[in-house]
């Protein structure tokens, strides 16, 4: 075969975004303190130019690289974009969280873009090995960068909570996968779905190993009763980390679903769709329920992810183009707007004060109102309030559900979205009608300020534009 | 010669591997023994002294001769003392985990062209293995020992021999690299023509870095602080006396030559003559042979003991910063160095 | 019965004795030997499926490398076992039912009727000039470049992770730099004064 290096085309921007890491890891080593900015500088450059590149690689068409273990398709593209952005937002707001808690190291912002690459890498999976490998280049970065504060015991606590129980996902994983491999024996998800659709494959088996993969791919999100780490390591982890790990692996966990179950065993969609039942109704019943209970704002969001990881379960298990669609519709905008509401979190640290409780939120109108919009759109939009875009996105979830005749399952997560809206709507309350606890000025640098105000204004924008989003997701799924 | 042959073949499979081995064997462990006479002889004069020079044979001195043949018998009528709160399996199971791997590598090393046990594909990878196995018996002595001399010398030994394993991998994938092959005779196979083909030319750092992490690997002066007699008395076989600790006395020396053995082999052409094949094709002594191989090795012992003669024991952090620092860079800039000789088919060597 | 099949019964059988020592020795040290002991004979498992790459980098990778630096930390620790092995004999009649449940679920779904002889049939022996290390080499760097690559990525992490959380500068050590050694001049160190004698009083 004659190699030509134009062939690698499609998968440039993650080419580019690991030479530019590791360029960025070895120019970090001659950085002083002073010109450590440099560094994150450098990141958002390479998050931008992977942006670029992903656009310039774009296309209607399913490219195929590397003997079958690498795709490049119209959902890779919106995907990608959505993931870099994302990361563009948390890479931000993570800059004055590290310097106000002098732990602003290169490294830093190298794992985090080692970790977007691992994402990357799931996202344009095409085989079982190369989505494993994806997940844990994610992990290891996202293991590493929760105990990223070094004198903290929550966040090494965290750390190990996250990295043993991970490493046991990751081995449910693995086995789940070791089985499919056994009964099919292929790797790459066409050839696996074709066995499977040929009925060559012996079916225990198959489903054997595909509960396996279930569990693990639950795990990662984090869905229940398999979200004992998300709480613990939200709460111990840096806030700045936690926004990272809490927005952009969401819509990687949306991919890595897709590929493994909706790609590889599309065939066994009856099966898998009767475990995502349970584990959407569990997700959001706890998710919603208990979040009411905390008094730890990083606590409650991570509650508050897990229902949403529920609805995202939700609109993959309709099965149809649309479920898929509202599915990444609402994954793209969760993290989005998770990376918002974190975000704030960030804002309101300063040095020797780590923001943590809910009522460091009271009066945060009287401190700064531009901010407390902002948190107000995020609330709102996180608790499905027209018109923010978390409305629109539970709207066509809700509608994929409803067309594939599972009426109940649709009532259930409206019954819990309304239990769910009290404690967002609690906490707007707190910063619009509470006298503040703490007077101190908020300072934020100008990037930051600017990006906060996109992210917030975008909850409106997509809110009252739903379409071009909606439309860019209904194209990734019509090729 | 024929019913030699006849009977031979005639032999099962078992026993002529077993009288194999045994060919193998007695020679190594004779060659132990004098090397060691040859160690105290050598360091001796270098140090303006006798060396042994009294036990002989039959009433004759032969300068000294018997003396290693005297150490054995010493060695053997002992008593073996095993220390009060000593793990006893591991106490004594560590001085055979030693020895084994250090003569198990010899399976696979070609004496002469198709002259070898065990002509295996992965023969490299199988010397690489069995020679990173050793550590386990100096670890396994020293924790079992129950004294704080042993514990601390295995420490430093663990630390030291994992280290040092890593520039001499690096420095075998070079070999491998431009060897194209994992197979020790094709190794050697590759090094035909002259003294100026062998490896040590292209590979020389990396034959330097071989070389040297081979004495790491050993524990030999001067990276000897697994023992360091004048920090913590003998380290890790503080507590072995006897045969035991006579085992281990085999181990190192069977390692030394081992060491040399390979060194021989992958840089410096094996059995090949360092004369031009034209030249000296069919003349005795000076054909490709056993005998240069032999030479050759003999030289690498003689540079072993010569180290010990001459330079200072390294300091602990100092032994590591070399490992970690220099050799192990040293090793990867000359793997691509080599790669790119190799894809390039640089004349002389690579084509 | 062939002689592979008694190395592979001789293999296994130790290999699960060993498996099984690891888990039940109180002395954390005996354990690690015996994980030793079960990666030999798991190497010998693979000796005898013909790959021998994977056996001799199992030797020399686990064995020699990571189970090395893992005896270096496990013979400093001092472990009270009783401590960690009190809940032990209370767990166990459910733990014991729990894996007696998985072994049957196990043996039902990979078992013999699905995975035996008759379903998978045994791959050709290979020829004698055969070398598993080409194979796996040329596999390695063409079908699956990108994985291995993305592996490469997954080792440099590591190494990044381990070392960005572990390496502080601490102003309190006494290293040496030998390149400052060097170049100490004498008058960096020795100062001569410049006195007049004291008289005796």
């Amino acid at each position: 075969m004659e190699y030509n290096l134009a062939s690698l085309q499609p998968a440039l921007p993650e080419i580019f975004l690991l030479s530019a890491a590791c360029l960025i890891l070895v120019i970090d080593l001659f950085l002083t303190e002073r010109t450590r900015l440099l560094t994150y500088g450098l990141s958002l450059a390479a998050l931008a130019g992977a942006v670029a590149l992903t656009l310039y690689a774009a296309g209607p068409e399913r490219e195929i690289l590397f003997h079958g273990s690498f795709v490049r398709d119209p959902m890779s593209d919106v995907l990608k974009i959505g993931l870099l952005l994302i990361s563009l937002f948390a890479f931000v707001y993570a800059k004055d969280y590290l310097i106000e808690l002098d732990i602003l190291r290169g490294e830093y912002y190298v794992l985090g873009l080692f970790g977007v690459l691992g994402m990357l890498v799931m996202i344009s999976a095409n085989s079982f090995l190369t989505v494993y490998l994806g997940l844990e280049l994610l992990a290891l970065c996202l293991y590493a960068l929760v105990a990223f504060h070094r004198d903290s015991g929550a966040g090494a606590e965290a750390a190990m909570k996250y990295f043993v129980l991970g490493a046991l996902a990751s081995g449910m994983l693995l086995y789940g996968i070791s089985m499919v491999y056994g009964a099919t024996g292929q790797l790459t998800f066409p050839e696996v779905a074709g066995v499977i659709a040929g009925g060559d494959a012996d079916q225990t088996v198959l489903v054997f190993g595909l509960v396996f993969i279930v569990v693990g791919v639950s795990f990662k999100f984090g869905a229940v009763p398999f979200h004992m780490w998300v709480p613990d390591v939200y709460q111990g982890a840096p806030t700045s980390v936690t926004l990272f790990l809490g927005s952009a692996p969401k819509i990687a966990a949306f991919a890595l679903t897709m590929r493994l179950l909706v790609d590889g065993m599309g065939s066994l969609v009856e099966q898998w769709q009767n475990m995502l039942i349970i584990l959407a109704v569990l997700s959001m019943a706890l998710g919603n329920v208990v979040a009411i209970a905390q008094s730890n704002v990083k606590r409650m969001l991570a509650y508050s992810t897990i229902s949403h990881v529920g609805f995202i379960f939700l609109g993959l298990l309709a099965g149809t183009d649309k479920g898929y669609t509202a599915a990444m519709f609402y994954a793209i905008t969760y993290a989005l707007t998770a990376a918002g509401g974190f975000g704030v979190i960030t804002m309101l640290c300063r040095k020797g004060f780590d923001a943590e409780n809910l009522h460091d939120l009271k009066g945060l109108n009287d401190r700064s109102p531009w901010l407390a919009f902002m948190m107000l759109l995020i609330m709102f939009s996180m608790a499905g309030v027209p018109p923010t875009v978390g409305f629109f996105a539970k709207l066509f979830v809700l509608d994929a559900v409803i067309s594939v005749d599972m009426v109940w399952l649709a009532l259930v997560a409206v019954f819990f979205s309304i239990i769910g809206a009290f404690y967002y709507i609690r906490a707007v309350k707190m910063m619009y009608f509470d006298k503040p606890i703490d007077t101190a000025p908020l300072a934020a640098s100008m990037d930051t300020q600017v990006m906060m105000s996109i992210n917030g204004l975008a909850m409106l924008g997509f809110g009252l534009f739903p379409a071009a989003l909606l439309g860019t997701c209904r194209a990734a799924f019509s090729g | 010669m024929d019913a030699v042959i006849a009977l031979w073949t005639e032999l099962p499979v078992v026993i002529q591997i077993v009288m194999k081995i045994v060919a193998i064997m007695l020679p190594l462990m004779l060659l132990v023994a004098y090397y060691t006479y040859a160690e105290r002889k050598i360091i001796g004069y270098m140090q303006v002294r006798m060396g042994p020079n009294r036990v002989g044979f039959f009433g004759m001195r032969l300068w000294g001769l018997g003396q290693p043949i005297a150490d054995a018998v010493k060695l053997m009528f002992k008593e073996i003392i095993i220390p009060t709160g000593a793990s006893k399996t591991l106490f004594l199971i560590a001085p055979m985990l030693t020895i084994g791997p250090a003569l198990a590598a010899w399976a696979v090393f070609p004496f002469d062209a198709g002259l070898v046990l065990a002509d295996v594909n992965a023969g490299l990878l199988y010397i690489l293995a069995m020679t990173s196995l050793g550590v386990y018996g100096v670890i396994i002595a020293g924790w079992a020992s129950n004294s704080k001399y042993a514990f601390l010398g295995s420490i430093r030994s663990a630390a030291q021999i994992i280290s040092y394993e890593i520039a001499m991998g690096f420095a075998l994938v070079g070999v491998l690299v431009a060897a194209g092959s994992l197979n020790l005779g094709d190794i050697v196979n590759a090094q035909q023509g002259s003294v100026f083909h062998w490896f040590w030319l292209p590979l020389l750092p990396l034959f330097l870095v071989y070389f040297i992490s081979g004495v790491a690997e050993t524990n030999r002066a001067p990276f000897d602080v697994a023992e360091g007699e004048s920090e913590i008395v003998a380290g890790f076989h503080v507590e072995y006396s006897g045969m035991t600790f006579a085992v281990f006395f085999l181990a190192e020396y069977a390692n030394m030559i081992l060491i040399s053995a390979l060194s021989a082999l992958m840089f410096m052409g094996g059995w090949l003559s360092p004369l031009p094949q034209n030249w000296v094709d069919g003349v005795f002594l000076l054909d490709d042979g056993f005998q240069w191989l032999l030479l050759k090795t003999f030289a690498f012992m003689f540079l072993f003991l010569w180290f010990r003669a001459t330079f200072p024991r390294y300091r602990y952090d100092q032994i590591m910063r070399l490992g970690w620092k220099v050799f192990i860079p040293i090793t990867i800039v000359w793997i691509v160095v080599v790669s790119v000789m190799r894809v390039a088919e640089m004349p002389w060597w690579f084509n | 019965m062939s002689f592979e099949k008694f190395l592979f019964y001789v293999f296994a059988a130790i290999l699960v004795f060993a498996a099984v020592m690891v888990i039940t020795r109180k002395n954390p040290v005996h354990s690690a030997l015996f994980l030793v002991l079960a990666f030999f004979n798991s190497a010998g498992l693979w000796m005898l499926a013909e790959a021998e790459f994977l056996a001799i980098a199992l030797v020399l990778v686990y064995v020699g490398a990571v189970m090395v630096l893992f005896l270096f930390v496990v013979m400093m620790l001092d472990i009270n076992i009783a401590e960690l092995r009190a809940g032990f004999v209370r767990n166990a009649p459910v733990a014991i039912l729990v894996a007696i449940a998985m072994v049957i679920e196990l043996v039902i779904v990979v078992g013999p009727q699905r995975f035996g002889l008759d379903e998978v049939a045994a791959p050709a022996a290979k020829p004698a000039g055969y070398s598993n290390t080409e194979e796996l080499g040329l596999a390695l760097f063409t079908q699956h470049l990108y994985a291995f690559e993305i592996a490469a990525v997954i080792l440099l992490v590591g190494i990044v992770a381990a070392i960005g959380l572990t390496m502080r500068r601490r102003p309190d050590t006494k290293s040496q730099d030998p390149s400052r050694q060097v170049t100490v001049k004498a008058k960096d160190r020795l100062r001569v004064i410049k006195m007049d004698a004291e008289e005796k009083a």
